[in-house]
């Protein structure tokens, strides 16, 4: 929001007394839409795309200059090489990736078969490499593993997130949506308090983001390289002096799942650069 | 071994001017940066950046550490015959890559 | 219930330690809180001198084009052209980048030619701080030319803990 449209709103504010000011805040959000209240309204949503400088933007626009496209290019390699005692590659099950993979990453995490919670990409690989390769599991964050999700991820490039249908999957919605509503850490912060009500603003010199994880895995230039989601929760979680859970925690899980939820109907951007 | 991405125009007319993009994997580690336990993280980076067309020499970069990690470069040659444009990169710790492109130029 | 994690994955010295230590080896390196060595202006200077030589360096030709304000000091788009026709006889022999608050003030030399076509490239550069940026062009008939430009550069939010 710019300066003086921000400067207008909170004189505004301040001279309207407080019980108009509840009307008005109530009659706003009868006029949002299906947004719960302190959400963002669907039609609001912003990729942080939006909100990086015209640099940044023009590194993720071109495939040659994108340092993201170097982990498609080795997820490419990976997914056509054989594994594991299996002696199978990936395409030897799901054939040319561009395929069969199209629209998959838009609407993870969800179930495995078998599994009793959801599970994002990375765990979804890892569980195709050790049930149908018979491969060792790849290590989160792991070159290897970004590469695989980071290519998986680029076929739904583009495309619309899903919100998850299923039934089952409420009750882990639900507690990602209470890990994201909920203060923690010793800055006693929730995720919603800064990017669900002050986005847009600045935190010491750099955009608040909404949020939304369109890119993941994503080149983030100050890792200097690629990351997933869950890097970048953890980066959250010490930012706001809390303490991390391992990778591949079900915290996680349910946050990213929430927080794709959150993103739904919004495009696919992977791999994206963020700052 | 990491792929680089190249972005080489497949076809030119004689005496155009093209514009080639090269871009690899490697974290070019500064030199500078130290552990948490006081450890400085040695040096390891990619040193020189040579494009040859048709074994000619077109380009040629000396990289220091202040290169942005998976360095990235893109410049211009002038379109002369078809054949093959060369990259090669090398750096410490006998860092070397190379990849190759052809260019078909009527 | 998740595990107990300490914020700090690497043990290392607390701040309470550092400061003692400090204290202990007075007049000797405060090490241990001192930035690396930076490059200062006179650091670049002597780095453009082993280019230019006692050679005059005019003002002009060269083009930098840098944001004004950077997101993050990682990966700096940096561009540079000299305007030059590029022919056999009239070219850019070499264009060099220095920067004068990184560790060290070199940041890249190119080498060009005839076939270049265009004395211009763009790459991704480092920059540790708000500084000026320093290229200087050699032509084919041995005179230099130089252009600085001033960048600010910002950190994002959340730093990741090594």
């Amino acid at each position: 929001m710019e300066r003086r449209q921000r400067v207008f709103r909170d004189r505004l504010c301040e001279h309207l007394g407080r019980v108009t000011r509840f009307v008005l805040i109530a009659l706003l959000l009868s006029l949002s839409g299906p947004a719960a209240p302190g959400e963002i309204p669907l039609a609001e949503r912003k990729s942080s795309y939006e909100l990086m400088g015209p640099d940044t933007r023009a590194m993720q626009d071109d495939d040659a200059a994108n340092p993201g496209m170097l982990w498609v290019l080795d997820g490419e390699a990976l997914w056509n090489r054989r594994e594991g005692a299996a002696g199978k590659s990936c395409a030897d099950c799901h054939g040319d990736a561009g395929a069969s993979m199209r629209g998959v990453a838009a609407h993870y995490p969800a179930f495995a078969a078998g599994r009793a919670s959801p599970v994002n990409l990375e765990q979804r690989i890892d569980i195709c490499r050790a049930e149908r390769q018979q491969a060792t599991p790849l290590r989160f964050e792991s070159r290897e593993l970004l590469a695989l999700a980071a290519y998986i991820g680029f076929q739904s490039r583009g495309m619309a997130i899903e919100a998850p249908a299923e039934e089952r999957v409420q009750p882990f919605l639900q507690a990602g949506r209470a890990m994201f509503t909920q203060r923690q850490g010793q800055l006693n912060l929730s995720c919603a308090q800064c990017h669900d009500d002050n986005w847009g603003q600045k935190l010491a010199g750099a955009p608040i983001t909404q949020a939304q994880p369109t890119g993941y895995p994503l080149y983030r230039l100050e890792w200097q390289t690629l990351g997933s989601l869950q890097r970048r929760l953890r980066n959250c979680l010490s930012g706001i002096r809390a303490e991390t859970y391992p990778l591949g925690a079900q915290e996680y899980v349910d946050l990213e799942l929430f927080l794709m939820w959150r993103a739904r109907g919004m495009k696919m951007e992977t791999p994206a650069v963020r700052p | 071994m990491a792929h680089p991405l190249l972005s080489v125009p497949g076809k030119a007319k004689r005496g155009e001017i093209v514009e080639i993009k090269a871009l690899i994997q490697h974290e070019m580690e500064t030199g500078f940066r130290v552990t948490n336990d006081g450890k400085t993280i040695p040096r390891d980076i990619i040193t020189e950046f040579l494009c040859k067309y048709n074994d000619e020499e077109v380009f040629r970069a000396q990289l220091f550490p202040a290169m942005s990690a998976n360095p990235f470069l893109s410049f211009f040659t002038t379109a002369t015959e078809s054949g093959t444009i060369v990259f090669e990169w090398s750096g410490d710790n006998g860092f070397f890559a190379t990849a190759s492109a052809s260019i078909s130029v009527e | 219930m998740p595990q107990k994690h300490s914020p700090r994955d690497h043990p290392g010295p607390t701040r309470r330690q550092v400061l003692n230590q400090g204290l202990t080896f007075v007049g000797s390196s405060l090490a241990l809180w001192i930035q690396p060595a930076r490059a200062t202006p006179e650091a670049m200077r002597a780095a453009m001198r082993n280019v230019t030589g006692e050679a005059t360096v005019g003002k002009g030709k060269v083009k930098i084009e840098l944001p004004a304000l950077v997101e993050s000091g990682n990966a700096v788009p940096l561009s540079v052209s000299v305007a030059s026709a590029m022919t056999a006889t009239d070219y850019v022999k070499s264009i060099h980048v220095f920067n004068e608050r990184n560790p060290q003030p070199n940041v890249l030399g190119v080498r060009l030619g005839p076939r270049a076509g265009r004395a211009s490239f763009n790459t991704r550069i480092r920059l540790a701080d708000s500084q000026t940026v320093v290229a200087i062009a050699e032509l084919s008939d041995g005179s230099f030319w130089s252009e600085s430009v001033d960048v600010i550069v910002t950190l994002p939010a959340c730093l990741e803990t090594l």
